[in-house]
């Protein structure tokens, strides 16, 4: 029996490095479904998980293991599941229900090249807006996009916090490059790893209202067997998790769940600048495509352009507000992302019209090249 | 002396009573069955802080939010695999699946076989009023050959499953059949199901004079009749027997009931060592 946390130096990839993140967070159920390249996270949980008391289960398809952990998250337990693109695609329905009933869970989705079956072994970063839109309905979600086997470890923990803080699915976006690429990965002490549990209700559980939020606008959330005799529905519902089906209840409920997340952007958004202080053309990155935009920026500095990179750690919910302030000085924002065209769009939202906007993409298969944004970046600037 | 307090209703303290009136038609039988599960959750006399309810989309589906247990109504289709989840998390949970016949076996078809085929502790109970009710009557896969609905219009071309054999031949290891009228013998087996270890499946035909009757000129009492007059109740019967035609014979009881490991306890057994 191994403990939770393997204290120490690893050569480990991006998959394992996510499920040891996932235990060390304290994840305690997983609910699985075999895909490529996703396959050895579920693969590392079903092997670690009964060390330490968890629950593995493979179920039928990517709809029931989504679903299970959500059931198993109303025990009180941290849960995940880990997919790719078609099993993202089967997901989604359930995303939405656990957006509504605010059940925390982790969703890591390795991505693949699509549509479809598409490049099953070979990496993309095209379900950034299915991501942010994928369910249907009105909604606000968190998503990672860890760059590195170290970070799918750290990363993980904080999407776990993030999901136990705000009550929302919290994605993991990596790709097949960083879930199947071996680096060192270093594991810090178990006394050292902050880990969030969700609040749970104190008080009278008579007239108790499942879905009155405390401050942070974010209700405890009771587990079954507690006592609450909670009601927890994917209709729209009011306070007391009751379905009522009036326009008033509907934007009541929608307010709440988009303001929860607005509301503590400055809490949830993580990015990372890099030579930004005085760059004239900001490169706008994430996941492993900021591996090509760090090389990008090196090289330019060394020929004179004075480039700098904006990294997004968090995706979603999008940083506005830094990409407006950026925009205020830059000559202009390339967006370096491996598909054709998802944050770029974003990035050009935000710039409002303030500097131009490129995108260096790609339809997926490979990690771009450093060369392909210098050679944009000087054609472009 | 103070006269006691009168209860709104015998079953008082498992009714989320500020919800009622409840959306179910005049002449639907989803309330009887209701009612009954929840004598069976009391007679069993364990602590309903054990118990949790799981439904998912459609007229039946709206039972978990008529029962005052932690209780979840799911998406459509998708109530076993959030039971399971609830099952494999915390396994000193009773838990009961109440939905209805288009939801458990038409979209989560995959879910109930998978379900039993693991022996997942859980008792599924399934309402079948033969007919997708809540969105106005379309052909369900339990819809008589030739009946007609919303969407079969010239009668239904297809064959409806045969629900105690898909769920024996699944691997369920407890399997009854019984109508809403019959509600002793509902009770009573609603109590075996719970009580029992293992992937319990009790089919009950109920009434949906609205979308089904009316297409088909049965009144909610020709319906009722016919449960009474054109049923038999043959215990232990012969699970690929169970075919029905209720203009001819439908048989009723319970075909199965065999001990099997289940599948948290095979987990336990298996992946922790446990003993």
């Amino acid at each position: 029996m191994k403990p939770a946390v393997l204290t120490g130096e690893h050569f480990l990839n991006g998959d394992i490095a996510c499920a040891e993140g996932a235990i060390a967070a304290g994840c305690r159920f997983f609910g699985a479904y075999p895909i490529t390249p996703a396959t050895e996270v579920a693969e590392q949980m079903s092997e670690r998980l009964p060390d330490v008391g968890g629950t593995f289960i493979q179920m039928e398809d990517e709809i029931a293991a989504m679903t299970s952990i959500l059931g198993a998250a109303w025990t009180g337990v941290k849960t995940m599941t880990a997919t790719s693109g078609p099993g993202f695609s089967l997901m989604m329905e359930t995303v939405g229900l656990a957006v509504v009933t605010e059940t925390p869970c982790v969703v890591v989705n390795i991505q693949r090249a699509g549509p479809s079956t598409g490049l099953p072994t070979m990496g993309a970063q095209a379900d950034m807006m299915q991501a942010r839109w994928g369910s249907h309905g009105d909604y606000e979600i968190i998503a990672i996009a860890p760059s590195s086997p170290q970070e799918m470890f750290d990363l993980t923990i904080e999407a776990f916090n993030l999901s136990e803080t705000y009550r929302v699915p919290v994605f993991i976006m990596s790709d097949e490059i960083v879930g199947h690429m071996s680096e060192k990965v270093v594991i810090p002490p178990a006394k050292t790893i902050k880990t969030v549990r969700r609040r749970k209700p104190t008080g009278r559980k008579k007239d108790y209202l499942p879905y009155h939020p405390d401050k942070n606008g974010v209700p405890p959330m009771p587990a079954i067997g507690d006592g609450f005799n909670i009601h927890v529905t994917g209709l729209t519902h009011d306070e007391r998790g009751y379905p009522v089906m009036s326009v008033e209840t509907q934007h009541d409920m929608i307010t709440r769940l988009l303001g929860k997340i607005r509301s503590n952007r400055k809490d949830i958004v993580r990015t990372r600048g890099y030579l930004l202080e005085d760059a004239e053309i900001i490169i706008v990155s994430y996941g492993v495509s900021s591996r090509t935009s760090y090389t990008a920026v090196d090289e330019a500095r060394r020929m004179g352009i004075k480039a700098g990179l904006l990294r997004l750690v968090t995706v979603w919910p999008f940083p506005d507000e830094q990409i407006q302030q950026l925009a205020e000085k830059a000559k202009g924002f390339i967006t370096v992302e491996i598909n054709m065209g998802q944050i770029s769009r974003e990035v050009m939202r935000c710039v409002g019209g303030n500097a131009p906007c490129h995108l260096v993409g790609h339809p997926g298969g490979t990690i771009i090249p450093p060369d392909e944004v210098i050679k944009l970046m000087k054609e472009a600037f | 002396m103070a006269a006691k307090k009168q209860p709104a209703h015998p079953l008082e303290d498992l009714i989320r009573v500020d919800r009622i009136p409840h959306i179910w038609c005049p002449g639907c039988g989803v309330g009887s069955v209701f009612a009954s599960c929840l004598a069976a959750i009391k007679d069993t006399g364990i602590d309903y802080r054990k118990f949790t309810m799981v439904s998912g989309i459609g007229c039946s589906g709206r039972g978990a939010g008529y029962v005052k247990l932690d209780s979840f109504h799911t998406t459509h289709g998708r109530a076993i695999p959030f039971a399971t989840g609830i099952k494999m998390a915390k396994p000193d949970l009773n838990v009961i699946v109440f939905s209805g016949d288009g939801d458990l076996f038409a979209i989560g078809g995959n879910h109930f076989i998978h379900a039993a085929r693991r022996n997942m502790d859980l008792t599924v109970i399934c309402i079948n009023n033969l007919i997708y009710g809540m969105t106005g009557g379309q052909v369900a896969a339990t819809t008589p050959n030739q009946a007609k609905t919303a969407t079969t219009p010239y009668g239904n071309p297809e064959t409806p499953f045969n629900l105690p054999l898909l769920a024996y031949a699944s691997g369920a290891t407890y399997v009854a059949r019984w109508t809403m009228i019959h509600v002793r013998d509902l009770i009573h087996s609603f109590v075996e199901a719970i009580n029992h270890r293992g992937f319990a499946f009790i089919e009950v035909l109920s009434p949906c004079p609205i979308n089904y009757g009316r297409r088909n000129k049965e009144s909610a009492m020709q319906i009722l009749h016919s449960f009474q007059d054109k049923t038999i109740i043959q215990n232990g019967a012969d699970p690929a027997a169970l075919d029905m035609d209720l203009t001819k014979s439908v048989t009723l009881g319970k075909f199965i009931h065999v001990e099997k490991p289940t599948q948290d306890e095979c987990y336990a057994k298996v992946c922790m060592g446990e003993e």
